[in-house]
């Protein structure tokens, strides 16, 4: 706000850089995690691979030995610690997870890249939805506080908030699968309807995200409802603006551009902090409705022991997470000038 | 104590109906220790029945009593989450404690590392553990893992408390009159510190359950140990939903509910009761 234009650019510059930097931090930590739950475990993925294929019939030794060799070098299970170490990450900073046990041939990339759409479109959909209709809401319910029908919001959005994800889509699936079955319960699409770009296909995407979204929303909501109230019934007792309302600024006017505005700010900073639990929400309503996105993939791979994919689909998940947080992180300057001085 | 509980009875509505809620999970929970059935039996009484004056909630396709089955559940359960709460407190006070006293790098250091573990997806690191366990996983194993992940968001909170507590006077005599750092903050500092934690107890409870519910439903848990997610995830072994025995997933799900809305009410309620300028409102005082 004060300061030359080439101040408030080298500040925020300093920030790019902070935020960089904790955005590698987090994906250093997480994948350290990844790594470290893979390689601690007593249990040999290479074993359970072989004992899951030498399960159907007779194999030979020597075949079951160049297996056991061949899986080793795939999963970067060889030589020493630090070796397996580096490989670790070479693999995963070439996204090469190699091929998918589950789907051989295919690679595990391939597998993920076909997934990652429906799941980022989901997330990005509900949780757009999901923020901005709650803090509409909830802003509305801080500052006028007398409304009967926003209180009632508030008491469903207490009762709502706390349930865990998986038995909210349980509960949508039984009354839109069984009592009123209205709305498609379970894929991505209609199955008959070739994947290109033709208005039924669109439309069937389209019915069948509502469940998965839905579901998404009302939980999302609750949360940004609550706290955007308690938020803005703070924020309407700041001197600033009583003095607009003595001022003579129309209500509306300072609803939108002095208690909202305000109240965005920490709202901004909790999407970025809660997105990893969002998408963890994600994973399991996807595989409630049977949606082909991530979540449905990393549940399928572990039933089928697909090692490669369940670690691939672990990292995507980590990075994809850190990504989405930066650029909340990058945008957030746009709503709070305030960090380009700091 | 018992006066904070005596005012909150009183003038929060909120936290009469958590209070109530959870009294009722609670009781059920206890009930376990009184159940003639082992916990792990299976086809102790005849499959299938609809809730009857016998069999209060049902029996299941497997043979048991949803009823005394459901305590053994919901007590395993509650203490899941109060062992995930509990040692996820205890790093979430340290880190809090230490960060928002010291300052300086070793606060930023903290906080980065802290930020960091609130934005790590859970969900799949957690399956990829199970991947790697298998049926080695066991239930204390799990709890353990979450309170690894679970302090993150409260430490935060508790670094913000203690850094204005810091800035107070008091903190200034007790160092002047020879306190050590880890005398203040424990004698001068936790006490007030002491409100947020148990309110955050609640959330992470909440928290918690709701993951392992998850996780045991999608059979990715020690699955044989009765818990509310187990529960439904043996009825949809069992397609319960389509085979019309709807008492074996109704039963757990509205006991699950009940406890999740009881404790989020609770944590509510303290919180407003910590938060002065809210309780204001709560009268009518502050508009």
């Amino acid at each position: 706000m004060s300061g030359t234009p080439g101040a408030a650019m080298s500040g925020y510059l300093a920030y790019v850089g902070r935020r960089l930097g904790q955005f590698l931090l987090v994906v250093f930590i997480g994948i350290n995690i990844a790594y470290v739950v893979t390689h601690a475990s007593p249990i040999d993925p290479v074993e359970q691979s072989i004992s899951a294929v030498t399960s159907y019939g007779n194999t030979a030794p020597a075949a079951i030995e160049q297996m056991r060799n061949s899986l080793r070098e795939l999963y970067g299970l060889g030589g020493t610690p630090v070796e397996q170490y580096l490989q670790f990450w070479k693999r995963i900073l070439r996204a090469d997870f190699g091929p998918s046990m589950s789907a051989f041939p295919t690679p595990v990339g391939t597998l993920i890249a076909r997934a990652l759409p429906w799941t980022v479109g989901l997330l990005a959909v509900s949780t757009i939805v999901a923020w901005g209709l709650g803090n509409l809401l909830g802003g509305l319910a801080g500052y006028y506080r007398q409304s009967q029908g926003l209180k009632l919001m508030g008491v469903v959005a207490m009762g709502l908030h706390p349930i865990p994800y998986y038995i909210l889509a349980m509960l949508l699936l039984i009354v839109f699968g069984f009592l009123w079955p209205v709305l498609p319960i379970s894929g991505g699409s209609a199955m008959n309807l070739p994947q290109t770009l033709t208005p039924e296909f669109v439309l069937s995407v389209l019915q069948h995200a509502i469940l998965p979204a839905l579901s998404l929303i009302l939980i999302g909501v609750g949360s940004w409802f609550l706290g955007m109230r308690s938020l803005v019934s703070h924020v309407v007792a700041e001197d600033f603006v009583v003095y607009a309302e003595l001022a003579g600024v129309r209500p509306r006017r300072i609803l939108t551009s002095y208690v909202m505005r305000n109240a965005l700010v920490p709202q901004v900073t909790g999407l970025a902090m809660s997105l990893g639990g969002i998408f963890n929400g994600a994973v399991i309503t996807e595989k409630v409705f049977g949606y082909p996105g991530l979540g449905s993939l990393l549940v399928d791979a572990v039933y089928a022991g697909d090692y490669g994919l369940v670690l691939g689909v672990t990292t995507i998940s980590i990075l994809g997470v850190s990504i989405g947080v930066l650029a909340i992180d990058l945008l957030y300057p746009l709503l709070d000038p305030r960090v380009k001085i700091s | 104590m018992a006066m904070l509980l005596r005012d909150l009875l009183r003038h929060s509505t909120e936290f009469r109906i958590g209070a109530v809620l959870v009294a009722f999970v609670l009781l059920l929970s206890v009930l376990a220790s009184f159940s003639p059935y082992a916990p792990e039996s299976v086809y102790v009484v005849p499959p299938d029945l609809p809730p009857s004056l016998v069999y209060w909630f049902g029996t299941t396709s497997r043979g048991q009593d949803v009823f005394w089955q459901l305590s053994f559940a919901i007590r395993n359960t509650l203490m899941f989450g109060c062992t995930v709460a509990l040692v996820s407190r205890l790093i979430a006070l340290v880190v809090g404690l230490v960060s928002g006293y010291k300052g300086g790098w070793i606060d930023r250091a903290l906080m980065s590392v802290n930020d960091s573990f609130i934005v790590i997806p859970l969900l799949p690191i957690l399956v990829l553990f199970y991947f790697m366990m298998r049926d080695r996983i066991s239930w204390l194993m799990l709890a353990l893992i979450m309170a690894c992940f679970g302090w993150a968001y409260d430490a935060r909170l508790i670094r913000s408390v203690v850094m204005s507590l810091k800035a107070r006077e008091f903190t200034q005599t007790g160092l002047f009159s020879g306190m050590s750092t880890w005398e203040v903050l424990t004698e001068e500092h936790l006490p007030y510190v002491m409100p947020v934690v148990f309110s955050t107890t609640m959330n992470n409870m909440v928290w918690s359950i709701g993951l392992e519910v998850t996780l045991a439903v999608l059979g990715f848990t020690d699955i044989n140990t009765p818990t509310i997610g187990g529960m439904i995830y043996w009825a949809n072994q069992h397609t319960a939903m389509v085979a019309g025995i709807w008492w074996w997933i109704a039963f757990p799900t509205v006991t699950v509910i009940m406890a999740f809305i009881g404790l989020f009410l609770l944590a509510v309620s303290a919180n407003a009761y910590i938060d002065p300028r809210s309780r204001l409102w709560g009268i009518g005082g502050a508009s």
